[in-house]
């Protein structure tokens, strides 16, 4: 079977999936683009059912906007979560395997997206979403994400520091994430495209439930009491 | 490379795999016979796997169950999403983004349009009851005037976020006679019949999505509730619908069943865990605990903490035996002391815990519910219905988003379904953990919820299939607790959980995915048994109905008493509680589960068939006469683990003289 778009876009989820590698002791904070998908392309079929879904319900600016963000959101937990096998304790293993797994396929999904509208895919950038202004390139932090210092805090950190970290940030992450869907929905024409609206509805409620979670594990933390 | 997924057991136990070795799932565990169904097949290799893919031309795989007619979606339904189910008489009603299609289901080999109501609308669940008919709106570009051009201002009075109410009794002309707008739509939406109340019915409203502006809809606010207490946060509406005037349905009361939830044991802990967790503990591993929950101290970390310890006593070398007491008995201080005050725990702030239910399972014949809601898993007390009550609650870490609920027929269980991933993703590859986007079944003693196992459709997918546990409903097979799922581009799965600790699945139907190139829009989004058949709302390509085949699992005679249960409708999160009409085959099933298990003889297996299928031919006192002789001798058999069930025989032998 020939390599389809697709296929080869898992082949580079691979890496990522697999993510044990420990980049702490070195200092600098390692933070390439994600791997993912950035071979997405579309047939002539999706895009003319995107063209024909658009001239129904249509999309605005708004929507490519939250999309384009939400990719580079979506890589820096992405990345947070890599650190926690090597850095973190198990606790928190579940909880992280299970951002990269969702976060990832979401990324996946938004790219097509975009790919399917002629838009730009951005590189799944764990610094922030790549800007154009005046021909300078600007890294521009979405909401919530953590700014360089924080990443590289968070690196630093090993064991019960590493979860207590990892758990603060991520909920401030997560936040960002609720607020970018508000603004979403408080745009003019934004969030009626169907795809537009379910990522958006999902990434509200996953990550308002993941918030939670994260809330009571950090308050189990801090009442940690002795094994029988 | 190992890939992290793959352990069977990745849960917050399993870094006990250091110390121990995991031990393999599923299987027989200690006490109690083993499950009779251990024994039944499933296909190998199984066939859902590498199903090539296409729209109408996909490959198709099938084991136990066949495919008796596909109907494609009317003209202005192609392309656009279907979603779930309801029944009404003989009539499914399916929904879809696009409003909803009413489909004659008389003849399930051929399916007839009755209707195609054009108002578009997600996800357009809908429920019937009697001559009305209920669609939740939700999606932000829904119009009260059922027009396709969306709503692009951010508040607007043309917008429908709610509920949707039309008067089926034409039920090719339907008429919307009301709608009730909530501050949160309506993503999903459960019809209480409540058993003392004939004049209203109660709708239970779970609004996933965002808060609506107050200008738009008055009264919504999105602030937290200890802030503005009329907060839409943190609560579910309740709408009565007087059954006389249905243009009057209105919200009556909106219950905060979340309030004060305190956070219980954060995994199900199965029977493998806890022996995990054992096994470490008698081999010395450290343990701490947190939140309730006993953790095994990973070795890596362990040996950093008693490193710490050799240093503070200024020695070097190897950690002696009085270091690892020294370590085990200050480990809980140490814990607490890295941790510091966590934030959230000084009691200022939100609470963290859901604010809103995907999904509420009214079962009215036991006056309980199950929600799902967010992180947890409710058990909610209805009698009352307009002031609904938690009454459990349950929380598992392995579970993402719980969906929805499904009791056991007898109400001494109930399972959970997780979505994660929204259903949008392919969480079926063979790299996804088993207990990931999958069902949690517990057992239900007194209103509590005691874990007992996972389920999930076992076929691996490709990554080009949105893969995860979605709705379903039970099929009424006398005796036994068997269930069909929807696992949306997985396929369908039959599984029967009555020995709950060993779900085990007994039929399926897949299809390869919808699209070759990429992950497409298809899938069965719902699966319900209604009156013998398994109807399933196809998100691309239409509606499917399926029936049984006879196999091992489910003999002809249980096929058949199943198909002796008639509704006059259906909600599937309006739980009916069956009641199977006195037939023989309702006794030859108890027979046919009795040989199964061995829980009578096979002389007396064969004799008991003789003796129904004498009385069959029988009639008048001679038949009589002859059932009840063999209800008496059952009677006087029923002895042993079968004991219960071999009394039930009888009963249904008896009861065949009335």
């Amino acid at each position: 079977m020939t390599p389809t778009p697709i296929r080869l876009l898992i082949a580079g989820l691979l890496p990522l999936v697999a993510a044990s590698a420990c980049s702490g002791a070195t200092g600098g904070t390692q933070l390439a683009p994600i791997p993912v998908a950035r071979r997405v392309q579309s047939t002539p079929e999706a895009i003319a059912w995107a063209r024909a879904d658009s001239v129904r319900l249509g999309w605005v600016a708004g929507d490519a906007n939250f999309m384009t963000g939400m990719i580079s959101h979506h890589a820096q937990a992405i990345a947070m979560s890599r650190w926690a096998p090597s850095h973190g304790t198990p606790v928190i293993r579940t909880l992280a395997a299970r951002i990269i797994n969702a976060q990832s396929d979401e990324i996946i999904l938004m790219q097509q997206w975009l790919s399917d509208r002629l838009q730009p895919i951005p590189e799944p950038n764990p610094r922030g979403m790549t800007m154009n202004m005046n021909g300078m390139q600007h890294e521009m932090l979405m909401p919530g994400m953590l700014s360089e210092a924080q990443m590289h805090q968070l690196d630093q950190a090993r064991g019960v520091e590493f979860d207590r970290l990892f758990l603060t940030f991520m909920i401030q992450h997560h936040k960002g994430a609720v607020a970018m869907v508000k603004e979403l929905f408080n745009t003019y024409g934004a969030g009626q495209n169907e795809v537009v609206f379910k990522l958006a509805s999902d990434v509200n409620v996953d990550q308002i439930t993941e918030i939670a979670r994260m809330e009571r594990m950090l308050g189990s933390m801090a009442s940690a009491k002795p094994a029988p | 490379m190992v890939p992290v997924f793959s352990a069977r057991r990745w849960a917050s136990l399993s870094f006990a795999a250091g110390l121990v070795a995991v031990t393999a799932c599923g299987g027989s565990s200690g006490g109690g016979s083993p499950s009779p169904l251990m024994s039944v097949m499933a296909p190998s290799p199984d066939p859902r796997v590498g199903l090539k893919a296409g729209k109408y031309d996909a490959a198709e795989a099938a084991w136990n169950m066949r495919l008796v007619s596909n109907t494609k979606p009317s003209e202005k339904f192609v392309g656009i999403t279907n979603s779930d189910l309801a029944f009404s008489r003989n009539y499914a009603i399916q929904g879809s983004y696009s409003g909803y299609q009413v489909w004659d289901i008389s003849n399930p080999a051929n399916v007839t349009l009755k209707t195609a109501y054009y108002c578009p609308a997600s996800q357009s669940d809908v429920s019937s009851y009697g001559n009305l008919l209920f669609v939740s709106g939700e999606g932000t570009s829904a119009r009260l005037d059922c027009g396709a051009q969306g709503v692009k201002e951010p508040s607007s009075k043309d917008r429908l976020r709610g509920l949707r109410i039309f008067d089926i009794t034409d039920i090719a002309n339907p008429k919307n006679v009301g709608n009730v707008q909530t501050c949160r739509g309506s993503h999903t939406h459960s019809v209480l019949v409540d058993p003392n109340d004939k004049n209203n019915v109660y709708v239970y409203i779970s609004g996933s999505s965002g808060v609506r502006p107050a200008d738009e809809l008055a009264g919504c606010s999105s602030t937290a509730p200890d802030k503005d207490p009329n907060s839409a946060l943190f609560r579910i509406e309740v709408i009565k619908v007087p059954l006389a005037h249905p243009e009057q349905a209105a919200i009556v009361s909106s219950p905060r069943i979340f309030n004060d939830l305190i956070a219980p044991g954060h995994h199900g802990v199965a029977p493998e865990d806890k022996a995990e967790l054992e096994a470490a503990k008698a081999k010395g591993a450290f343990v701490m605990s947190m939140g309730g929950q006993d953790m095994v101290l990973p070795n890596q970390f362990a040996k950093m903490l008693l490193d710490s310890v050799v240093k503070a006593r200024s020695g070097t070398g190897p950690a002696t035996g009085a270091d690892s007491a020294a370590l085990r008995a200050g480990l809980p201080a140490l814990i607490a002391k890295m941790m510091g005050q966590a934030p959230g725990g000084d009691g200022k702030g939100p609470k963290p815990g859901p604010t809103q239910c995907h999904d509420i399972t009214l079962y009215p014949a036991i006056g309980l519910a199950g929600g799902a809601c967010e992180g947890y898993g409710l058990l909610i007390d209805i009698k009352d219905p307009v002031n609904p009550k938690r009454i459990g609650a349950v929380s598992d870490s392995n579970f993402s988003y719980w969906h929805s609920a499904t009791f056991n027929n007898d109400g001494t269980k109930i399972l959970f379904s997780d979505e994660w991933g929204g259903g949008g993703g392919p969480k079926c590859r063979a790299t996804d953990p088993k207990e990931w986007g999958a069902d949690a079944i517990f057992t239900l003693t007194n209103g509590k919820m005691q874990f007992q196992s996972y389920y999930k459709m076992p076929a691996a997918q490709t990554s080009l299939e949105n893969c995860v546990a979605h709705n379903g409903s039970l099929i009424p097979i006398p005796g036994r607790d068997v269930m069909i799922q929807a696992w949306y581009q997985g396929g369908v799965s039959v599984f029967d959980w009555t020995d709950a600790a060993h779900p085990k699945e007994i039929a399926f139907f897949d299809r390869g995915p919808i699209d070759p190139t990429r992950m497409g829009n298809g899938g069965s989004w719902s699966v319900y048994w209604y009156n013998g058949v398994m109807v399933s709302s196809e998100i691309g390509r239409g509606l499917d109905i399926f029936e049984l085949t006879p196999s091992p699992a489910i003999s002809q005679n249980e096929i058949d008493a199943a198909k002796s249960v008639k509704l006059d409708y259906l909600n599937a999160q309006g739980q009916p509680k069956f009641v199977w009409p006195a037939t023989f085959a309702l006794a030859r099933s108890y027979v046919d589960q009795l040989e199964r298990t061995k829980g009578l003889g096979s002389a007396r297996i064969a004799s008991t068939r003789q003796a129904l299928s004498a009385a069959e031919r029988a009639s008048g006192a001679a038949r009589k006469d002859a059932l009840n002789q063999l209800a008496g001798q059952l009677d006087g058999e029923a002895r042993g683990s079968d004991a219960a069930k071999v009394r039930t025989l009888a009963g249904s032998v008896r009861n065949l003289t009335n």
